[in-house]
């Protein structure tokens, strides 16, 4: 499968997911000691899933996240630089501080401010595929969701039209098994959430969504799918959330034998696995990538660090055009 | 985690989160038609909702009746409107405030309007809780909600500042026949609050009491100027009051804890005595609550009135992220101080 892929293409995919991993450690480190405000909800263990949909966008293509979107953001391309001033509440920020941890996003580069009510991006995605369609823009757009925003009305409503209108518009469902303490079983009978993609008369896949390969080439498929405008797929990604819903989660209602199924399925070591073990990764090179990435992240805490708050009054700024 | 809880609570200086689950305890063991259904509420090894309000509760009543559902707001809140016309008495809960905008239809066109469409056949005997207030989470999960409620005809509007008020208003509105939105500020409920310097324990008798809806409480006596508050400015209202009094000004501190009904008559009342009036709230400026209140007093008792009726309230903004911008959003007691001096002409 790799094969058909450039070796350049892999790697970066691997960098970009290992990036998105180490910049959660950090924060969640920062935000532990007290250093960074708010709240957090990581995205680790879901890496593939940013990282495989987004290889096959480009900055005009628009993507709505969640409050878990940290992976997203950096796997569209939002710098990591404006994503930390943004987690440490200074005005430079991607949202100058009004947005913080679940609203990260900068639609100069295709990310709207994620949206924190759950299944809220939906609709808004469709809509803006919708424009995309109207304008005759070769333009598509995609709404990350986890599975608990498919018990949503907004899932239902915004796919059906989607679906009637064959709009540019991918729908990204990261089934991460839980909705916050909420086991998926308990509050859905299907099997598969792809299966509700039939509903509404377009195709639904399975991707397993801890391989990074196997993502990027279903997302390559449905959005060339919607490019030629013949509509919406819903993807499921089968995944799970290593360090359960926020902050510090002590996941009493986890199954620790799931729990280690799914630890040992992470997206990261094992692409790091495959490329290692098909020459496509030298354990020299995969050390500079890691090196290059605590580079990274260090200068981007210290421009956070070293960037200003905002002024109080900003708070009144930017509430109409 | 949770015995230790427990064992506290012999000594009966109860959070407010404590005081609500005793509530929702008590009155389930009262009334058989009494369950909660809301998101997170009773899953074993969770946290009982969003603010351990329901902790423990599966455990005792099961899982039918602490109803754990989908992420679905709008299905809470209309399967709550349907099971209360056919008898049973739900306590719906959606874990922030900001997400009831996802049930507005089932609750404004269905629990405010069955009973007046029906011409009294019907009644929707139901308790919705909402959180409220900003805490650092940014604008889609701080917003303070009660003014929307409080316009809608049908709908009780309930905003308990302290744990003894908490408890009883809550076992009340669990016994009212009317839909009941039931507001608590995340600051109030404990540990997170506390952190904060704002402490709403209180003294909780161990024998059953309820409170009634439509009664103001005093909080503080004063003769300069009436502050009016709820919920997390209460406290900004009492600290100013305490800092003002060493300036020499004597605030009066009303809470009213039900905003419908609303006892204007304590408030009333107290405008006589004092001449002065501030209104405080969490919410936005125009169109909140505030608004309503100072018109009717103002209507009411404009002869006595010496200055006009002042309202401090959030800017009109949706709340933003950074601490040092929501602090500025958020009244506090300053903002409190500096317009009672000047109301009085003594800035
Ligand atoms: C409308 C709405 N309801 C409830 C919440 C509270 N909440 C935040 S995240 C979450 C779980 C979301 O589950 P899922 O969609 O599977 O995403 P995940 O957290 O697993 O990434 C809940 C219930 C919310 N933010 N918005
Ligand atoms: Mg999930």
């Amino acid at each position: 499968m790799e094969k058909r892929l450039p070796r350049e293409k892999l790697i970066e995919m691997y960098r970009k997911m290992l990036r998105i991993r180490h910049f959660e450690d950090r924060i969640y480190r920062l935000f532990l000691s007290g250093t960074m405000p708010g709240t957090i909800h990581l995205s680790q263990g879901q890496e593939a899933i940013a990282v495989g949909v987004c290889a096959n966008l480009s900055k005009d293509d628009i993507i709505t996240g969640t409050h878990r979107s940290h992976g997203e953001a950096l796997a569209k391309g939002v710098s990591m630089k404006s994503l930390m001033a943004e987690l440490f509440a200074r005005s430079n920020g991607c949202c100058k501080g009004k947005g913080g941890s679940m609203h990260v996003g900068d639609i100069d580069v295709g990310m709207l401010p994620a949206i924190a009510i759950v299944g809220g991006g939906i609709p808004v995605a469709t809509g803006i595929a919708l424009a995309f369609k109207m304008k005759r823009l070769d333009r598509v757009a995609v709404s990350f969701f986890g599975d608990g925003a498919s018990n949503e009305g907004a899932f239902h409503e915004a796919i059906n039209m989607g679906a009637i209108w064959d709009l540019p518009v991918i729908y990204v469902c990261e089934n991460n098994l839980y909705g916050a303490s909420t086991h998926v079983s308990k509050v859905m009978k299907l099997k598969d959430i792809a299966n509700r993609a039939f509903s509404y008369g377009i195709p639904g896949v399975v991707v397993d969504g801890n391989d990074v390969v196997a993502v990027y080439e279903v997302a390559r498929k449905a959005i060339d799918r919607a490019r030629k405008g013949e509509g919406p797929t819903l993807i499921e990604c089968k995944t799970y959330h290593i360090g359960g819903h926020s902050r510090s989660d002590p996941r009493q209602y986890r199954d620790k034998e799931e729990e280690k199924r799914w630890l040992a399925k992470d997206p990261i070591p094992r692409m790091k696995k495959k490329l290692i073990a098909t020459n496509i990764l030298s354990s020299e090179k995969s050390e500079n990538i890691e090196a290059a990435i605590e580079k990274e992240i260090d200068e981007a805490i210290k421009f956070a660090q070293s960037s200003p708050s905002p002024k109080p009054e900003d708070a009144l700024r930017d509430v109409f055009a | 985690m949770y015995l230790l809880k427990v064992k506290e609570n012999k000594l009966r200086n109860l959070t407010v989160a404590e005081a609500l689950r005793e509530a929702i305890r008590e009155e389930m063991r009262r009334d058989e038609s009494v369950f909660c259904i809301g998101e997170d509420i009773g899953i074993k090894g969770g946290w009982g909702g969003a603010f351990t309000v329901t902790l423990g509760l599966s455990e005792e009543f099961g899982h039918e009746r602490i109803l754990d559902t989908p992420i679905s707001e709008l299905g809470i809140a209309g399967i709550a409107v349907g099971a209360a016309l056919a008898g049973m008495r739900p306590i719906a809960d959606v874990e922030y405030g900001d997400f009831i905008f996802l049930a507005m239809d089932q609750l404004i066109n269905n629990a405010a309007k069955l009973r007046y469409m029906s011409a009294g056949k019907l009644k929707v005997p139901m308790v919705m809780r909402i959180p409220v207030g900003a805490s650092g989470r940014g604008a889609q999960h701080a917003q303070s909600l009660e003014s929307y409620f409080v316009h809608v005809p049908g709908l009780k509007v309930v905003c308990p500042s302290n744990a003894y008020d908490a408890k009883g208003l809550l076992k009340t509105a669990i016994r009212d026949d009317n839909p009941v939105m039931f507001f608590e500020h995340k600051l109030l409920y404990g540990a997170k609050g506390r952190r904060e310097g704002i402490d709403a324990r209180g003294e909780v008798p161990e024998e059953e009491y309820l409170l009634p809806f439509g009664v103001a409480e005093i909080k503080r006596e004063g003769e300069d100027v009436t502050v009016v508050a709820t919920l997390r400015m209460v406290y900004a209202a009492l600290s100013a009051a305490e800092e003002l009094e060493k300036r020499g000004i004597s605030v009066e501190v009303i809470d009213p804890r039900t905003l419908t009904p609303l006892d204007l008559e304590t408030i009333l009342k107290s405008v006589h005595k004092t001449n002065r009036l501030i209104i405080v709230h969490e919410d936005n400026l125009t169109g909140g609550w505030g608004a309503e209140l100072a018109t009717r007093v103002t209507s009411e008792a404009f002869d006595w009135l010496d200055v006009p009726v002042t309202r401090i309230a959030a800017p009109d903004t949706p709340v933003p992220f950074a601490p040092i911008m929501e602090n500025y959003f958020v009244p506090n007691s300053e903002d409190i101080v500096r317009t009672a001096a000047s109301v009085l002409g003594k800035s």
